[in-house]
């Protein structure tokens, strides 16, 4: 098996163009930044939410803490993976008591990792709203989750994978669609 | 990197970066101890069995809080109420816990050794809680984990121990586990506890010293581990209890001979008075509080990471999340 690349989704200026849009959005549907705070969900949300945050500081002169959450130890799937998964830390140097947090990732797909997210929340406190924003909703949900804030919407296959790379952990800056081929 | 750890039966196999791993998977579990909700259901529907041979309360109620924590339930066996008062065999009696189908076994024996023995007789990981005067491999670990969170690295360092180390199996494991990262060691006591093998220790060219003036031992150290001292082994050769006190018992004045920054850990029971004052115990270079606290975290990583994973069961077909 092996994996082949079918198509771009974005460039690296398009994701620049989109983190800004959704930090205006995230702002805007927030009536401002008082009480916000952001959680990026390791790996890729990190820099995403670190990149909203700075966008928000353009727009609104306010730095909004971000967090970073480790959601490993609250998957669902732990028997049925073969490789052992590596932890990572968790930082959240903040309070989440009655703060109104916004969860960030890279994908929206099954719904399960955004469901072990706020399980690992709860564990810290009780938020006083928690909204999803995503760079790509792909669709075929398993839970019932949805985004509020969305970068874009994409028709996928079961066999395709999304493959957002970044900067930060990936050394290059593109969106790609790649498929499986037995 | 990922490593696989099939059992942990003492520090002595492991490489340094097998160590590192451990500590590193060790800070996540630091961090639920600070949660205001501290239980997880990681393990959950998994089975940890506690076969206790010999007495332990601390290392047990650890071991079974760390289980508890991540979800998982625990079978409990002890020593004052097992069959082995009947003359069950240590392998009959692990036979018939393993029939209970647990995930994994963590065993304390006062026979060295009787861990391997389990492991090579039972299908399942076997974690050593300690065993005869052999290892006790997790104490190292959160005396590792407990020294690395203060100094910021553990390569190099003055290893000062303190009391009865012919008998201590976490001297043993502390000094398999920091010979790797380059540290000296200063053992001290009296003579009858400080035999010419305890040289051999460690890998070849670990420098260990023997000294019986405790002003001697801790000049320069970075690191005091104060052992327990078992009363019950202090008549055999005739050392009163109070010439050991006199001699041995570290000091405030003692402890002012070591660097300024020195760390004074201590594996308890810890016993005011005979081998610690008061006064050190309590005393800002103290660390024994915080051995305790990554005892848990240590023991929930390795239960983590023999029991997390169904390692035999192919992954499934398309599991997104996650994908990291």
């Amino acid at each position: 098996m092996h994996i082949v690349e079918k198509s771009q989704l974005m460039t690296a200026t398009e994701i620049d163009r989109t983190v800004q849009r959704l930090a205006h959005e995230i702002v805007e549907k927030s009536g401002g930044t008082a009480n916000l705070a952001l959680i990026g969900v390791r790996r890729r949300g990190v820099p995403l939410a670190n990149r909203i945050a700075l966008a928000m500081r353009g727009i609104d002169g306010v730095d909004v803490p971000v967090g970073t959450l480790d959601i490993t130890l609250y998957r669902d799937d732990l028997s049925k993976v073969a490789a052992q998964p590596i932890l990572q830390s968790s930082e959240i140097p903040f309070p989440v008591d009655d703060k109104d947090l916004v969860l960030v990732d890279d994908v929206l797909y099954t719904g399960r990792t955004i469901r072990a997210a706020m399980n690992g929340l709860f564990d810290l406190g009780r938020p006083k709203r928690v909204r999803l924003c995503v760079l790509i909703d792909r669709g075929h949900r398993e839970l019932p989750v949805e985004a509020t804030f969305i970068g874009r919407s994409v028709q996928t296959s079961d066999a395709e994978i999304i493959e957002v790379r970044l900067n930060e952990i990936d050394r290059e800056e593109r969106v790609v669609l790649v498929e499986r081929v037995s | 990197m990922s490593h696989r750890f099939g059992h942990m039966l003492g520090i002595e196999p492991l490489t340094a970066e097998e160590i590192v791993f451990l500590l590193d998977q060790s800070k996540p579990f630091q961090e639920i101890q600070r949660h205001p909700l501290k239980k997880l259901a990681t393990l959950r529907g998994k089975t940890v069995a506690l076969a206790f041979f010999e007495p332990s309360t601390r290392t047990r109620i650890s071991f079974a809080t760390a289980a508890s924590r991540l979800g998982a339930d625990q079978m409990n066996l002890q020593a004052e109420s097992s069959s082995l008062k009947k003359g069950e065999s240590l392998l009959d009696t692990v036979r018939t816990l393993d029939a209970m189908k647990p995930d994994c076994i963590v065993i304390r024996h006062s026979s060295s050794g009787a861990p391997d023995f389990v492991a090579r007789h039972l299908p399942l990981p076997v974690i050593n809680a300690g065993d005869g005067t052999h290892e006790h491999p997790t104490q190292a670990l959160l005396d590792a984990l407990t020294i690395r969170d203060r100094r910021g690295t553990l390569e190099g360092l003055n290893v000062t121990i303190l009391g009865d180390i012919l008998h201590s199996r976490v001297a043993r494991s502390n000094i398999h586990l920091l010979a790797k990262f380059g540290c000296r060691f200063t053992l001290c006591g009296p003579a009858m506890w400080l035999p010419r093998e305890l040289e051999c220790l460690g890998p070849p060219g670990t420098s260990i010293r023997r000294v019986t003036r405790i002003a001697e031992a801790l000049e320069g150290a970075d690191v005091i581990l104060t052992l327990r001292v078992q009363q019950e082994r202090l008549h055999e050769p005739a050392l009163p209890l109070d010439e050991y006190i006199l001699q041995y018992q570290l000091t405030p004045e003692r402890l002012r001979l070591a660097r300024p920054d020195a760390l004074v850990l201590h594996p308890g029971p810890m016993v005011r008075g005979l081998e610690i004052d008061p006064a050190v115990a309590d005393g800002p270079q103290s660390c024994v509080l915080e051995q305790v606290t990554n005892g848990l975290a240590v023991r929930m990583a390795l239960l983590f990471l023999m029991t997390g994973s169904g390692a035999d069961t192919p992954p499934e077909k398309d599991s997104s999340h996650a994908a990291d």
